[in-house]
């Protein structure tokens, strides 16, 4: 699905990403783990084209990503932040995503999932965190992509909705997608994900089923597992 | 580009600024008219104001839309559009809702007091034409600035210093080096220092239409081909084309190289 | 009954002598050839009629008081062998001629038509074509010179001559000539009481108008367009300029008006346009400027060293580059109530009169007078802070020049 190799990222001084490889097979889910600064985020907007590597390189579908950008057809995202055009309607905003990706996309449903239909011409920047966070979950998982990225998906979630989120992620890997998923609430990612990719520093520490995580670290829960794996370094 | 450019216009026409932008105009055509009744008048002292506002617009406008924007530009940095569709469609949309306040406020004073039965039609093209001249140099430039700071305040501190610089600084060192090097022929040198400054550029067109007796009354060759031909007026043109082709080139190679 | 018959008879011979004048007629099939011969047949008060043709002669001398009149414009070809038409008699009317080919000399000044030492002239409906000078009056006085047509091709001034030129002539009434293409289209020295009416002279080399030492003269409702200088009046007194339109006199020493140790004039109403200079004013004292119109000009009036006792009045003054222009710090001029359009200010008690005082004097005219390069940077936002800065503390321009009572409305 996607390989990577060699990914080298600086941001001035700070070195950011040293030399990652990896590669995600498809129809599973990953959980990108680390520390703050650790470099998730930047692995994920380099396999999103919105960083620009300094070296090595990226194949999403079999295909260099260096100056393409059709391939991002294949990827639903979900930023970090929740931030969009506040002069929009939510509506509008989602009227303009369907019509800049070419595809009409399935909003109905996940409209009624997270109850959003009270806010729909509302604008965007009238709405709560959450609210917001809900209508970015709704753009992320509208389209039928094959891989699916999250950035730290439950944040700002009520536990309704959190349960609503987890029974859509394992709806989309039903359906034989890919996705990537970054989150600091490690219960979310012992419940969802297939494999760990743990970075440290710039590197990959750690790559493996949790089962593997469990045991390399002789713990029982992934939020042991992961300080244990911190404190080894 | 177009769907870009499409909600980067439809954002702007209905932001409060466009609004503010366009009400002022329209008020600035009427007081204008109302208090003197010439059109030809109005026209030479719009012409006046806009080389200096519409570039200090542009220039803060497009580093504000720019940095206001930023959710917007990550949003449609994930989807499937290359870079330079994205920024080149928020630049037209700025610059497009920008010149469209202009016209519209402008243009409809104008047309309730019989423009289009007067000779000042003329006139008052070309005062739209350098006006939405301005405003594409300038939201580049801010663009520009803003692509290349992270930092909001020191972005929009460099986009008014760009903008003084312009409109008033780099006049007093042309005159004072007109002053200083008198004795040498410097018709070549004017001519060239007026090159590289839009806002001087914008005035020279205007001054071939206002005070070409008193251009006329200087020596120099150069200057006599410049502003005695229609040859002046199409190098004014180019010149200010490029003046809005390479800072988009210059943003298109910043965005495709940029972190977000 | 027969001496009283005799009496008679010479009566009507001595006293009728115009009555009975006859008519010389001369073609190309007449007995008489050419006007020379026509004109030394005819008797005192006779007519010369010149038939349609064309008639190759030059050197052709009027020495005895007649009218030389052509028949649908005949054409006297000078070949340019030199002058063509020479009057030497008083009385003598010429009309309806067309003077081609006049020889061109670096020694002699050839004209078309040459009066001199002559009175009681009348020069009419002529048109000349491919000349040195046009009409040359020396010494000639009280004559007309009507409706007649000057095209010159002159491109140098050291090879051209002058369209009208009246030389210690007095009491002349040039009036709706058109003269163009002439190094001076009219031109005046040592010539008083000349009254110059309704002409146009446009395309001249040097100037449209040109006095020199002449006094009393009066010129009123010409055009002078697109002259190297519209009007150039030197070292003269009691000049009249009245309702006339001076435009497009474009180029680096081009004026509407150029006045240079004149006193005493009067300029009123006229109509100064799109000029690159509108007046020139160099050491000329006591003269009025009234009720003139200064329209987009480059520089509307403009003032080189000593000038007294000037009074600009009632003159609007409609977008110009500069209104008025001074190289002294000294000014000893008045202007009054005048219309200024770039004047800002308001009026508070309505009496249409402004209430805060207009200097016409930019600073940036000082520096564009020192600096002409610096003509660039006119209407730039840097100028204009400057010249505010000098309006508010005049340290360039003379102090106490400044229409006090600037009118609010333009005067119609």
């Amino acid at each position: 699905m996607i390989q990577i190799a060699g990914l080298h990222k600086k941001f001035g001084k700070n070195d950011v990403l040293k030399g990652i490889d990896l590669n995600i097979d498809p129809g599973k889910i990953y959980a990108i783990l680390g520390p703050n600064g650790s470099g998730k985020t930047t692995l994920i907007k380099s396999i999103l084209g919105m960083v620009i590597p300094d070296k090595g390189s990226i194949e999403v579908l079999g295909e260099s990503i260096k100056k393409g950008w059709k391939y991002r057809k294949q990827i639903d995202y979900l930023p970090q932040i929740a931030n969009f055009p506040g002069n929009l309607k939510v509506e509008e905003l989602m009227a303009m995503i369907k019509d800049l990706r070419n595809d009409k996309g399935e909003a109905e449903e996940l409209i009624e999932i997270f109850a959003l239909q009270p806010h729909l011409d509302k604008k965007l920047a009238n709405l709560s965190g959450g609210t917001k966070q809900k209508v970015n979950l709704v753009i992320a998982f509208m389209f039928e992509s094959q891989l699916l990225i999250l950035d730290e998906p439950n944040t700002g979630l009520d536990p309704n909705a959190l349960i609503q989120l987890k029974a859509l992620i394992k709806k989309e890997k039903e359906k034989g997608k890919t996705l990537l998923i970054t989150s600091h609430v490690m219960q979310f990612v012992e419940e969802v994900a297939d494999e760990v990719i743990y970075l440290l520093e710039g590197n990959i520490y750690f790559k493996g089923t949790l089962t593997e995580l469990m045991e390399k670290t002789q713990q029982t829960n992934v939020e042991h597992a992961v300080a244990a794996l911190t404190k080894k370094k | 580009m177009g769907k870009v450019l499409k909600y980067s216009f439809y954002d702007l026409i209905r932001s409060r600024w466009s609004y503010i932008y366009f009400l002022f105009y329209l008020a600035l055509g009427f007081v204008l008219l109302f208090l003197n009744n010439d059109l030809s008048k109005a026209v030479i002292t719009l012409m006046n104001i806009i080389i200096v506002l519409v570039p200090l617009i542009g220039t803060i406008f497009g580093t504000m839309y720019y940095y206001n924007s930023k959710e917007f530009t990550e949003l449609l940095l994930a989807q499937p559009i290359t870079r330079s569709h994205i920024f080149l469609g928020q630049y037209l949309g700025v610059a497009g809702s920008l010149s469209f306040s202009l016209a519209l406020g402008l243009g409809i004073p104008f047309v309730a007091y019989g423009l289009l039965k007067s000779n000042a039609i003329f006139d008052f093209t070309l005062l739209l034409v350098t006006g939405v001249f301005l405003t594409l140099i300038f939201t580049a430039l801010a663009f520009n600035i803003a692509i290349s700071n992270e930092n909001k305040i020191k972005g929009f501190g460099y986009a008014v210093l760009l903008w003084l610089f312009m409109a008033v600084i780099y006049d007093g060192i042309f005159l004072l080096s007109l002053i200083v090097f008198e004795e040498y022929p410097l018709d070549t040198f004017s001519m060239v220092a007026t090159a590289f400054n839009p806002i001087d550029l914008s005035r020279t067109l205007i001054l071939l239409k206002l005070d070409i007796s008193a251009l006329l009354g200087y020596t120099g060759a150069v200057f006599r081909k410049f502003f005695g031909t229609q040859i002046g007026f199409w190098i004014s043109i180019l010149v200010l084309t490029l003046w809005i082709v390479l800072p988009i080139l210059r943003l298109q190679y910043k965005a495709n190289r940029k972190d977000f | 009954m027969v001496r009283n018959l005799v009496f008679l008879t010479f009566l009507f011979v001595l006293f009728s002598g115009e009555a009975i004048a006859d008519t010389v007629m001369v073609c190309s099939s007449c007995t008489i050839k050419s006007i020379q011969e026509g004109i030394t047949v005819a008797k005192e008060y006779d007519t010369v009629l010149v038939k349609k043709g064309t008639y190759y002669e030059y050197n052709i001398h009027v020495d005895k008081p007649l009218t030389l009149k052509g028949e649908n414009y005949p054409i006297i070809d000078g070949q340019k062998k030199g002058e063509i038409l020479k009057i030497i008699s008083d009385n003598v009317t010429i009309d309806g001629l067309f003077i081609i080919n006049v020889g061109v000399s670096y020694t002699t000044d050839f004209a078309a038509i040459r009066v001199t030492k002559s009175e009681n002239f009348t020069i009419q409906n002529v048109v000349l074509e491919k000349l040195f000078f046009g009409i040359y009056l020396e010494k000639s006085s009280h004559g007309t010179v009507y409706h007649n047509k000057i095209i010159g091709n002159a491109k140098d001034e050291y090879n051209s001559g002058n369209g009208i030129q009246l030389w210690y002539s007095h009491f002349v009434n040039v009036s709706h000539n058109h003269v163009q293409g002439t190094r001076d289209g009219i031109y005046l020295e040592f010539s008083d009481n000349i009254t110059i009416t309704k002409n146009t002279s446009t395309k001249n080399l040097r100037y449209g108008l040109h006095f020199m030492f002449s006094d009393n003269d009066v010129y009123t409702e010409n055009t002078f367009e697109g002259n190297g200088a519209g009007v150039a009046v030197m070292f003269s007194r009691n000049i009249d300029m009245v309702n006339n339109t001076f435009k497009k006199n474009w180029g680096t020493s081009a004026y509407g008006l150029l006045l240079k140790e004149i006193n005493d004039a009067k300029i009123r109403n006229n109509t100064f346009e799109e000029n690159t200079v509108a007046i020139s004013i160099e050491g000329s004292n006591r003269i009025t400027y009234q009720n003139n119109d200064f329209v987009k000009n480059g520089w509307a009036i403009r003032v080189i060293g000593a000038c007294y006792t000037n009074s600009f009045m009632g003159n609007n003054f409609l977008h110009n580059s500069f209104d008025v222009s001074y190289n002294s710090r000294l000014n000893d001029n008045e202007f009054r109530s005048n219309y200024w359009s770039n004047y800002t200010g308001y009026d508070l008690d309505k009496d249409g009169i402004g209430d805060v005082p207009y200097r016409p004097v930019k600073l940036f005219s000082y520096i564009a007078n020192r600096t002409p390069e610096t003509i660039i940077l006119l209407r730039s936002l840097f100028m204009d802070i400057i010249d505010f800065s000098e309006k508010v503390s005049p340290v360039f321009t003379p102090d106490n020049l400044k229409d006090a009572q600037p009118l609010m409305k333009k005067r119609l």
